[in-house]
């Protein structure tokens, strides 16, 4: 599923993750990661605010490609392959943000239906799987709503469902957990967990180790760029 | 359930919300004023192009022979006008290439000078040659032989070709022609430039959102269909706009050219809704289909810059 061998990522250009050391180059913030991770795996991802846990979703999500090694998800090197073999790829891994980024110009209905859209599914076949979705989190009353009149919690489920409608392979959360209380933290898990049973790899990063004591798994903990646990 | 989604075809599906985007709302505006001008500049193109194929029908093809008389300045002293100037249209109607030759009348030899000498021309006694006018047929004569061959017949005969300044005429046309073709390249590199930074305000509008559909997994040419469709459909909006103002503007203007191409002029001076009407009848072909052309190219010219400028900002995205 997830192979990493020696893998670095160093932001450049003008992007806003861009940096540059004193000496005009820009900063690694990963180097020379390797693990792997199995399919229908879980792994937490753990380490400090800065340590790159945000960098390796990038990566894994194929928000990145990585600067140096290899890193080669579900058959596909990510370095190498080719611009258009990215967006296949990407239609095979869920993401859930932090701040969700639902589109607040569209009805939760419409962002939970944009996986399908994007993958060319007609607008007859795809309502039926978005109506079970959102039956499936709860969110069916609020459908026609716009995200920024739901709560925090709502949110995160549209969040959950747009990430999982598709079925990926690959689901990566980003402290999925961050904007909810104990309870809506519960929930989200056990949708997560039931992802997972059902087949689907996870990797949830997080610094609440509460969290992580609840529900135990392997986990991948990084410092400062670099990786320090893979058990 | 309300469902957003269920009234939404997905031909008509905003996902990047680009119908609220900035940028949009003034590209019809300038792409109006930039199709009014290049009609104009099409306008333009074409009237040159066609005055200048009537002064080369009218002038190039008519030449004036000068048929000194006796005593007349030149005019070798002994032989009879008037043999001589029959000598040389007998002469003029056996060449080839002639088609037709005239003598003029002492009468409109007067007219012709009264502008020149005022009412008293004919008072003045002086020795005038004998004026034949002659056309020409496309191919026309041998204008060196033919000359050489009328001073043999009556020596001190000339033959004045308006060639020179047909030729300047005819360049004339063509730079016209050419200046207003480079007005046309001009104003579609400016529209383009406008579509383009239209499209990068609603990109910069909607950088979050193309980020989002990025990662969810959009390919580059649904992001920049997207945005192409829309400037294309604004580009054509304003098309068709200006092409409704621009079209009277060409017609008017074409009406208070006709004459200058054959056409006869109007009585009062000013066209008339009648002329109008004869004027868009009588349109060169070439006008009657470049000018609806216009809307449909700013609508390709949209779809293509904003294409262009869509995937050049996505190579910032993996």
């Amino acid at each position: 599923m997830i192979r990493a061998e020696g893998v670095g990522l160093r932001y450049a250009g003008d992007g806003e993750m861009a940096a540059v050391t004193p000496d005009g180059e820009a900063p690694e913030v990963l180097r020379g990661l390797s693990f792997s991770v199995p399919g229908g795996g879980w792994r937490w991802l753990l380490g400090p605010s800065g340590a790159g846990k945000s960098s390796l979703l990038r990566l894994l999500h194929v928000a990145a490609r990585p600067t140096s090694g290899r890193l080669n998800l579900m058959g596909v090197d990510v370095g190498g392959a080719r611009r258009h073999d990215l967006p296949p790829l990407r239609r095979r891994i869920g993401m859930v943000y932090q701040d969700f980024r639902l589109l607040s110009h569209l009805s939760v209905f419409d962002n939970v239906a944009l996986p399908l859209r994007l993958a060319g599914r007609a607008e007859g076949q795809l309502r039926a799987d978005v109506t079970e979705m959102l039956r499936w989190v709860g969110l069916s009353k609020v459908a026609a709503m716009r995200p920024p009149l739901l709560s925090g919690g709502e949110q995160q489920r549209a969040a959950i469902a747009r990430a999982v409608i598709v079925r990926p392979l690959l689901l990566l959360a980003d402290e999925p957990t961050g904007n909810l209380d104990d309870i809506q933290a519960e929930r989200l898990m056990v949708l997560l967990q039931e992802m997972n049973r059902l087949g689907t790899t996870v990797i949830v990063a997080t610094h609440n180790m509460q969290l992580v004591d609840r529900h135990p798994g392997q986990a991948l903990e990084l410092a400062r760029g670099r990786l320090v646990r893979d058990a | 359930m309300r469902s957003g989604g269920s009234r939404l075809g997905q031909r008509r599906f905003d996902g990047l919300g680009l119908r609220h985007a900035p940028g949009w709302r003034v590209l019809p505006l300038m792409v109006a004023a930039m199709v009014f001008l290049a009609a104009l500049a099409i306008a333009g193109a074409q009237g040159a192009a066609e005055l200048g194929r009537h002064w080369q029908q009218g002038a190039g093809a008519t030449l004036t022979v000068q048929v000194p008389r006796p005593g007349a300045a030149g005019a070798p002293g002994g032989s009879a006008g008037e043999n001589r100037r029959d000598r040389v249209v007998t002469l003029l109607r056996g060449t080839p290439g002639v088609a037709t030759v005239r003598p003029l009348g002492d009468a409109e030899l007067s007219d012709l000078l009264r502008p020149w000498l005022g009412r008293s021309a004919e008072q003045l006694a002086l020795p005038l040659p004998a004026v034949i006018a002659v056309t020409v047929t496309a191919e026309g004569p041998d204008l060196p032989a033919l000359a050489a061959r009328l001073e043999a017949a009556a020596p001190g005969t000339l033959t004045e070709s308006h060639e020179p300044w047909v030729r300047r005429l005819g360049l004339l046309a063509r730079s016209l022609r050419l200046c207003a073709l480079a007005a046309l390249v001009l104003v579609a590199l400016v529209a383009t430039a406008v579509i383009v930074v239209a499209t990068r305000a609603a990109l910069a509008s909607r950088r979050e959102v193309v980020e989002t559909l990025h990662g969810l997994g959009a390919t580059d040419f649904y992001l920049a269909d997207r945005f192409a469709r829309r400037a294309s459909r604004a580009a054509a909006l304003g098309g068709i706009a200006g092409l409704v103002v621009a079209a009277p503007v060409v017609v008017v203007l074409a009406a208070l050219a006709a004459p200058f191409v054959g056409a006869p002029p109007a009585e009062s001076g000013l066209p008339g809704m009648a002329e109008l009407l004869a004027t868009l009848q009588r349109l060169p072909p070439t006008l009657l289909w470049a000018l609806p052309a216009l809307p449909l190219s700013a609508a390709v010219i949209g779809y293509l810059a904003a294409q262009g400028a869509v995937r050049a900002w996505l190579r910032h995205l993996p």
